[in-house]
């Protein structure tokens, strides 16, 4: 809050609301016989297409610093909105709809602790040269954007270079049916130390973006049916990515050259296809992945350059590949994984192996228990020989589950001649951890 | 009475009687029954059943179905010098043979299945299992009477159905893993879903796994494969194909029987 926020009026009328009807309607009256913004009075605005204010336009040149401006419902066709004064807050009532008309972005935010809350922002239309957004936040600090509803917009809510932002509880759709034509639904670019928590998006090429921006958290939220990925995250460090759900992206969760990142309690359900990965890590240095569920993906876990990892007591169920872990990946150690019904358990794509797996549950394992000890006596190895050629060639995916593959795989089991050798778990659990 | 229905009936009866039949069912029985008793779930006991279809209903249709036949040469030869067309009692020894070997198996591993609805196995997954299984008995049905009528001698006849067996379960398989290594840097993924409609074992197996969701999930192929048979047209397809692997063998069976000279 700047130090003339709206506490100042607040403090003189006790915040009644009798004090605050009269206080809004000497503010529309001068508003509408000078037809110039007021000075030093206008704290608290209302914005009515009926009313003595009719465009938020003029609300916005009118307020002050620290200004709250209610937009009453209604359908508002407006040149592009720019907020400048800092401190301002924006707020719709029964959900009044801010229309791009296909032509612009709908609103910016360009001012340090800006409130937007409770809009309907809608229709900013497609163009190639700029990012048009249902909300952009432009080089502002600390703005809190809450429940709001963006529909049918190229990006959702964009932010640039806007450090400790909050992007809170709303609701994104997109309309875009193509990559090329639909932007992502909540955009981070250089903005460090933001905080998205709650928010459900669906529709959009990335659900979740971030670009050079560290420090943030992503806690609670909902992205499914992307165009490409549920959230994308490059050259962001230090991130935690909590308690979301990602469904039916096309191609999954991408997280890319970042370094020590948290990635706890999620769900990564039903990404299917050929380059379809719950979540793929690339060039990750660092982090935790820890109690997420990966559930009916085409590949689990995808593990490409990533180093010194815990992935622990995570679920794999029910997917082709519950974890492709590449030989450029070192360092990384499994430990209390559930892995049940997949195709495959593990794969890589070598024969040396530099991750370790210890503890994990698989239900593969047809080891035995004599000392009661909980874990098997039989060291447990998840690569099957048939997983390595199907990855070799993929055609030979046709005779899964054929009598001879698991002839073939019971051999090789026996005697190793392709398989990693080194990659075993020693102490595979004999009953599922959870 | 019919002929056909006639010479179905001594069959049955003479197959019913059998203890080999009843071992035949019980198994399947005691292996679904035995999966869902270790808390495995509907799609985990449909999957390790496929396992025992693939590999033991070919080899009992095959060599139970070719050791019948020549059980009941003085039968057949029986009837042969009885006024009867030739293809009425094929039919009624065909069916007479497959029919209780059908029976057997949807009553052994569809039983379990029935008790254990709350498991949650897909009614698609379960049709296609059955429709498999039965399929697969009455394409080694027909292959084994066709063996058993070629030649007299009876170790060759077992022998050639168990070089057909294998030759189905593991040979092609192998020929097929064989050829996708070494020519895997062509786009081969449509011929090799050719050669699978090639084998009856191969199209039963596609058949249950597309139903299974498992296969869809296995990226650019699988994603191929449950277009060709997990779509409508695709299970249509295999399912004719597995028809055509039913009816074949019997025809080539039917033709060796009307001008076979006993």
């Amino acid at each position: 809050m700047t130090p003339f926020g709206r506490s100042q009026p607040r403090a003189g009328h006790a915040g009644t609301a009798a004090g605050r009807r009269w206080r809004v309607t000497v503010a529309g009256l001068g508003l509408a016989i000078a037809g110039v913004p007021l000075s030093g009075v206008a704290a608290q605005l209302v914005v009515d297409p009926r009313g003595p204010v009719p465009t938020i336009t003029a609300a916005l040149a009118a307020a002050q610093p620290g200004a709250h401006v209610t937009v009453r419902a209604g359908t508002y066709r407006e040149p592009l909105l720019v907020i400048t004064t800092p401190g301002l807050t924006l707020e719709g009532e029964g959900w009044p709809v801010l229309d791009g008309q296909e032509a612009h972005t709908v609103l910016v935010i360009a001012a340090d602790d800006v409130t937007v809350r409770g809009l309907v922002l809608a229709h900013s239309g497609v163009a190639n040269l700029d990012d048009r957004a249902g909300l952009k936040v432009r080089d502002a600090r600390r703005c809190l954007v809450e429940g709001n509803r963006l529909r049918d917009n190229l990006f959702g809510t964009y932010l640039q270079r806007s450090a400790d932002c909050r992007v809170r509880d709303n609701d994104i759709e997109a309309h875009g049916t193509r990559q090329t034509t639909s932007g992502n639904g909540i955009h981070l670019w250089y903005s460090p130390g933001a905080l998205v928590e709650g928010n459900r998006v669906r529709g959009h090429r990335d659900g979740i973006y971030f670009e050079f921006s560290p420090g943030g958290v992503t806690r609670g939220n909902v992205s499914e049916r992307s165009q490409r990925y549920g959230l994308h995250f490059m050259f962001s460090d230090s991130c935690r990515y909590e308690g979301n759900t990602f469904r039916d992206n096309t191609s999954g969760v991408a997280v890319m050259y970042s370094r020590g990142i948290t990635i706890t309690g999620n769900r990564f359900e039903r990404s299917w296809g050929a380059a379809a990965y719950g979540l793929l890590l690339k060039d990750i240095l660092g982090g935790t992945i820890a109690r997420n569920t990966f559930e009916r993906n085409s590949t689990g876990l995808l593990l490409e350059g990533s180093n010194r990892l815990a992935v622990a007591d995570n679920d794999f169920r029910q997917n082709g590949w519950a974890a492709k872990v590449m030989a450029n990946a070192e360092d990384d150690r499994f430990t209390g994984n559930l892995f049940v019904a997949n195709a495959f358990d593990v794969a890589t794509n070598s024969r040396s192996s530099n991750s370790t797996f210890d503890g994990n549950y698989w239900d593969a394992y047809r080891g035995f228990d004599l000392d009661h000890d909980g874990t098997g006596d039989v060291p447990f190895a998840p690569v099957r020989l048939f997983a390595l050629v199907v990855e070799q060639h993929p055609a030979t995916l046709v005779l899964l589950r054929s009598p001879l593959v698991g002839m073939l795989d019971a051999a090789e089991r026996v005697l190793p001649v392709l398989t990693p050798r080194v990659l075993i778990d020693r102490h595979p659990r004999m009953r599922p951890p959870r | 009475m019919n002929v056909v229905a006639l010479v179905l009936d001594a069959g049955w009866r003479d197959l019913a009687r059998n203890r080999w039949l009843a071992a035949y069912a019980i198994t399947f029985f005691v292996v679904a029954e035995g999966l869902f008793w270790f808390g495995g779930t509907g799609p985990q006991v449909v999957l390790s059943v496929l396992n025992i279809v693939l590999l033991v209903v070919p080899l009992v249709s095959l060599v139970f179905g070719t050791l019948h036949v020549y059980a009941s040469r003085e039968f057949i030869e029986l009837l042969l010098a009885q006024p009867v067309p030739r293809g009425r009692l094929f039919a009624g020894l065909y069916l007479g043979l497959a029919l209780p070997l059908v029976g057997a198996f949807l009553l052994g591993a569809g039983l379990p299945f029935a008790l254990n609805v709350r498991a949650g196995a897909s009614p698609a997954a379960l049709a296609a299992l059955m429709t498999a299984g039965s399929a697969l008995t009455c394409a080694g049905a027909g292959a084994a009477m066709w063996f058993a009528l070629r030649t007299d001698d009876r170790l060759a006849g077992v022998g050639a159905a168990l070089g057909a067996w294998l030759l189905a379960t593991v040979v092609y398989d192998g020929v097929v893993l064989a050829a996708a290594t070494s020519l895997g840097d062509w786009p081969i993924e449509r011929p090799v879903l050719g050669l699978m409609l090639a084998n009856p074992v191969d199209l039963a197996r596609m058949l249950v796994l597309t139903q299974l969701d498992v296969s869809a999930l296995m990226g650019y192929t699988g994603a191929l494969f449950e277009r060709t048979f997990g779509s409508a047209i695709g299970t249509t397809v295999a399912v004719i194909a597995l028809g055509a692997w039913c009816a074949g063998p019997a025809l080539l069976a039917l033709r060796r029987f009307r001008r076979r000279d006993f």
